[in-house]
């Protein structure tokens, strides 16, 4: 049997402290937390930021790092710093150098590092070990270099690599947020449908029981299935909880895809143990054929400035839509004609918040707002030009007339100046896995002793 | 005619992966599942998305009471034209879709 304590679905996302305790209390083998995603955008894997405060990832690291001490397992951080790049790894071994030396605990830690070399994946492109999965964007040598951060997701294998160091803390690059879950089962040989099964179920926290919020949970894999248990008293783990688990974020509700093969819930069974905790069996792991790992990339594509402007009088919020058609089209044919700019080179592009913002084109309501806000995105190849074209843009905003008789309005800027620079822009542009010779080809492990001959 | 949101007990939408948007129709009883099941088209919906037929990934899971539609995502996430980061305001295209009563 081997016991997985899961303290919530990523790192800053908060944990119930006395749930926490209670799974501590339950002797686990392991504590097992996952520390970031590409749901937040491509931001940041483009540029190697957290999501989080600095501030919040270290309150809910010591305190992790502190239950660890007391229940003497390991932990271990996947996608660390949300994006699990080098740098972010590194991010995150220094608040841990840190919060030791606070705590005065020497501690063996494993480092597992999962940034590509575009050189390397422009190699295995030549040689046809790059493929595509669905829907894939267009690859080529060019476009692997143009990317600020590739990474290639880990799986159990190498986690279970960062484990065999003896290492008590593992903080591992981006992984699957799956397979720090079923690293340590499947190494105790646990039957890998189940390891996978519970680790797919597990790896949002609580999130698979009646109360998201309270954090933790215990995964109790047993030879051929596993148990959920949740740590906080008020929450219980249903059947319908824990089963519908496997629809959330995943395209196909049967098939998990991993690195070395597929897990298949299609014959899953999941039955009530009591009023609190679910049994699931009967998942199976099918291996592939080749070893191969999932990459991320993000590659910057320019800089961004948004404006703002409300829209209160009904006369102009009825006509916004036109209004808007109207400022794309001048002001882009006067970027071009004073910045001398082409026109495949920025973009305008105003969005009304209030009528059809979220959904653009496929927005079937119609309403009677009181007012709108306008969004105006402006996008160039550098910051320069995205703030000189934003700043053209704004007598438009707050003066265009419609109809074009109308004497000079004047629209309601909340505030001076209206523009705010966002920054470098990025997008996701890879969808495809590579192939591995063996797990640990594309991945590097160092082992680093903190505190050691320190008191304490 | 009702709308489906007020049939079901949730409609959610969310990002599968930068790529892929999926949306969970959580029908709440066995009835609210035969009801919808039968009266969503897949071309309807994928008129909604303004996506191909052949593109859209259904499933209708009978011991959850819910059916999961997958399709890749009208625009990559985050990247130029994406309005929604996290793809969840999606899932009020379903939840407003009128779908004929009982019959």
């Amino acid at each position: 049997m081997v016991r997985v304590l899961v303290p919530s679905g990523a790192l800053g996302l908060g944990h119930d402290p006395d749930a926490l305790d209670a799974g501590i209390a339950a002797r686990p083998d392991i504590i097992a937390i996952d520390g970031g995603s590409t749901d937040s955008g491509p931001h940041y894997l483009g540029t190697g930021r957290s999501k989080y405060a600095r501030a919040t990832t270290a309150r809910e690291w010591g305190a992790l790092m502190a239950a660890r001490a007391r229940a003497g397992v390991p932990l271990v951080i996947g996608s660390a710093e949300t994006c699990g790049t080098d740098r972010a790894v590194d991010r995150l071994v220094e608040i841990t150098r840190e919060i030791a030396a606070e705590r005065g605990e020497a501690l063996r830690i494993a480092v597992l590092r999962c940034t590509q070399d575009p050189d390397d994946l422009v190699r295995a492109l030549a040689a046809g070990r790059i493929h595509p999965l669905d829907p894939a964007p267009g690859i080529s040598a060019e476009r692997l270099r143009q990317c600020s951060n590739i990474v290639a997701l880990a799986g159990a294998e190498q986690i279970q690599a960062a484990l065999a160091t003896g290492a008590q803390i593992v903080i591992a690059g981006r992984t699957t947020d799956t397979a720090i879950i079923s690293a340590l089962p499947l190494l105790r040989g646990c039957d890998p449908g189940a390891a996978w099964h519970g680790a797919k179920i597990g790896e949002c926290g609580a999130l698979c029981t009646t109360r998201p919020d309270s954090g933790v949970i215990m995964l109790t894999f047993e030879r051929n299935g596993f148990t959920v248990t949740p740590m906080a008293r008020d929450a219980a783990a249903t059947p319908f909880s824990v089963s519908a688990h496997m629809l959330y974020e995943n395209a196909d509700p049967f098939i998990l895809h991993e690195p070395g093969g597929h897990l298949d819930v299609s014959a899953a069974r999941y039955e009530a143990l009591d009023e609190r905790r679910v049994r699931a069996s009967g998942a199976i792991w099918v291996p592939a054929q080749r070893y191969t790992v999932k990459l991320e990339g993000a590659r910057p594509t320019g800089f961004r400035v948004a404006s703002l402007v409300l829209i209160r009088a009904p006369r102009h919020v009825a006509a916004a839509a036109a209004w808007c058609r109207d400022i794309e089209r001048r002001a882009r044919a006067d970027v071009c004609a004073r910045l001398g700019l082409a026109r495949d080179s920025f973009d305008i592009e105003l969005r009304r918040i209030g009528q059809d913002a979220t959904l653009g084109a496929l927005e079937r309501r119609r309403g009677d707002p009181v007012e709108l806000g306008v969004l105006a995105i402006v996008s160039a190849r550098d910051a320069a030009a995205a703030g000189e074209i934003a700043r053209l843009l704004n007598p438009y905003l707050l003066h265009h007339p419609l109809p074009a008789d109308e004497a000079q309005p004047s629209l309601a800027f909340a505030f001076s100046p209206p523009e705010m620079a966002l920054g470098p822009a990025h997008e996701f542009c890879l969808n495809h896995v590579l192939e591995l010779e063996q797990p640990m080809q594309a991945f590097r492990l160092e082992v680093i002793e903190v505190g050691h001959g320190q008191a304490g | 005619m009702a709308r489906l949101g007020e049939v079901v007990r949730q409609v959610r939408s969310k990002n599968a992966g930068p790529f892929w948007l999926t949306v969970d129709i959580f029908c709440g009883s066995d009835a609210a599942f035969a009801r919808v099941r039968d009266a969503l088209k897949d071309e309807e919906v994928a008129r909604l998305f303004r996506c191909a037929p052949a593109r859209l990934r259904r499933f209708d899971i009978a011991s959850l009471n819910a059916i999961k539609i997958s399709l890749p995502r009208p625009v990559v996430q985050g990247s130029p034209g994406d309005r929604d980061l996290h793809g969840a305001s999606y899932a009020n295209l379903l939840a407003e879709m009128e779908i004929p009563d009982n019959s």
